[in-house]
């Protein structure tokens, strides 16, 4: 346990220590939020954002989004990174464990999250008036089991990418049809028939509206928490299937 | 005595390359034990294999009585490592590094301690990336250390540092054997393995051609010892008669003998016999580079 808090505590330093992650991971849904919000205000078009205002649509969609850029950007970047440098090799020739190592990845991604999210939604609330959430206990739950998902997804993509520049390249396009299609970028209604169907097989998707339903009081969307779950167990079995050291 | 360390018909190939053919050793509890060869002789994937890094193909490993196969968990954690090709992030402090690596067992030495012994007391709280590779060498070595391990394994570990700091290493690395941890290294420098191994084996093409002391692998394989000294006398036609001389050269008053076995202990003897007593009485002793050059026909890069 001890490794398991001192490697965590390493690696929360080491986020702090590197700016371009940080202001990637951290600033760019700010900076998403902000430009939609101005563009599209906070007032509610039942047509469109599933019936609520855009600034209340997107600040749960955000945290989805952030949640999606560590788990297809960071984690594997950083996972490859350590692997191609052999800083794998030596956590691993002494004692660190893979357990180790996704459980401080794991944490650490958590953190980063957490901070990420609280970030919006002082920004939601400062510059756009956003509706407080409505069950708290259940947006935290469903923000957890989509943290977990996209850690193991994370974990499962810095197994299989070759290299860190294969990780950067295939991690950012990922990324932006998840920002698009996944429901963090146009409203969901306006897309054609065929992103919809796309976008309804990215996990993205699950984990946003597993977070907007509690957030606006629909309750826990059970639908998309056995999909965001359904992830987290295959990408769980298949990256230590797939993990190597070096 | 079991061996701390047994090895027997190690094999390891990479696809149509053998890296490892045949090789078997023991090392004892308490000795610096030396894998000796050139480049690309194996050494480095044996190491691996007997730190549970890589599989081998075939041949048995016990370490500590541990199979690293099957108990590689348990094994690692009561070894320590300098690897050869491996690294840090770039950010990460000299003292977190010591850290964390000491929080793998509750038996871990102080590494406010190693700092020092190391040299690195000044670069506490360095970035890794910013260190020279001296620095970064001494630091891995360190790491190998820092929880208190049975045996230790060093590969290559002098590569990077200058002179002085790899005399200072081999002093720190005879003061780790005599307080009781036992240290397999390997390197590709003659004069390393000379002054610091115990023991070694000499590894080319994935095979041990040779194991044993330095000294010994010198008396047996290196060929002639030279006794070298300066005199005006010229008769010394009964220099021929000692044991073990082969041949004498004379260039003025300089005098070269050429032989085998305890050479400069008979040659002296006989010059004291005679009434020659040179200042400049002296043994040019052959080398573990000459050892190499005649068991291997080919000499070890450097």
């Amino acid at each position: 346990m001890k490794t398991l808090w001192k490697l965590t505590w390493v690696e929360i330093k080491l986020f702090f220590r590197e700016p371009t992650t940080m202001v990637f991971t951290l600033a760019l849904p700010l900076l998403f939020l902000f430009v939609m919000g101005g563009v599209f205000g906070n007032d509610a078009d039942p047509d469109i954002y599933r019936g609520f205002g855009p600034t209340n649509y997107y600040i749960p969609a955000y945290i989805g989004l952030v949640i999606s850029s560590i788990g297809v950007i960071s984690l594997p970047v950083h996972l490859t990174g350590y692997r191609e440098r052999g800083v794998l090799k030596r956590w691993h020739a002494s004692s660190i464990s893979i357990w180790h190592l996704l459980g401080s990845q794991v944490l650490v991604s958590f953190f980063i999250a957490v901070i990420g999210s609280v970030l919006m939604i002082a920004l939601g609330y400062v510059a756009y008036d956003i509706n407080n959430p409505q069950g708290i206990g259940l947006v935290i739950a469903a923000f957890a089991l989509g943290m977990l998902s996209f850690s193991a997804l994370g974990f499962l993509l810095g197994a299989l990418f070759p290299t860190t520049r294969a990780a950067q390249g295939i991690g950012m396009i990922l990324f932006f049809i998840m920002l698009i299609l996944g429901g963090a970028g146009p409203p969901p209604e306006v897309l054609p028939d065929a992103m919809r169907l796309i976008g309804d097989f990215l996990p993205t998707h699950w984990v946003i509206y597993g977070l907007q339903g509690p957030w606006f009081g629909l309750g826990w969307d059970t639908k998309a928490s056995l999909i965001v779950a359904g992830v987290l167990v295959v990408a769980t079995g298949l990256s230590v299937r797939f993990f190597r050291w070096e | 005595m079991p061996g701390i360390i047994e090895v027997s018909n190690l094999r390891k190939v990479y696809g149509s390359t053998v890296a490892v053919d045949d090789i078997s050793f023991d090392v004892r509890e308490g000795e610096i034990f030396g894998l000796l060869g050139p480049n690309g002789a194996g050494k480095t994937t044996t190491v691996e294999c007997l730190q549970a890094l890589r599989h081998p193909d075939s041949g048995r490993i016990r370490v500590l009585g541990l199979d690293p196969r099957t108990q590689g968990v348990a094994l690692r954690r009561l070894v320590g490592s300098q690897l050869q090709e491996s690294s840090l992030p770039d950010r990460i402090r000299v003292w977190e590094a010591l850290d964390l690596f000491a929080s793998v067992t509750p038996h871990a030495l102080d590494w406010h301690t190693l700092l020092d012994q190391w040299g690195l007391a000044d670069k506490k709280k360095a970035n890794f990336g910013n260190l020279s590779g001296g620095q970064r060498q001494r630091l891995f070595i360190a790491l190998a250390l820092v929880n208190n391990p049975r045996v230790v394994f060093l590969d290559e570990m002098t590569t990077g540092l200058d002179p002085a700091a790899r005399r200072v290493a081999w002093d720190l690395i005879r003061a780790v054997r005599d307080r009781g941890t036992t240290v397999v290294l390997v390197t590709h420098f003659m004069e390393e393995a000379e002054k610091l191994c115990d023991r070694l084996a000499v590894v080319d093409r994935g095979r041990v051609i040779a194991m044993d002391s330095p000294q010994a692998l010198i008396t047996d394989h290196a060929g002639t010892v030279c006794v070298v000294f300066s005199t005006e006398r010229r008769d010394l036609e009964w220099l021929e008669t000692v044991p073990g001389v082969a041949g004498i050269e004379r260039f003025g008053n300089h005098v070269e003998v050429e032989g085998s076995g305890p050479l400069l202990a008979l040659v002296a003897a006989a010059l004291v016999e005679h009434d020659i007593v040179p200042h400049d009485l002296r043994v040019e002793q052959p080398t573990l580079e000459d050892v190499f050059l005649n068991l291997t026909g080919h000499e070890a890069e450097e």
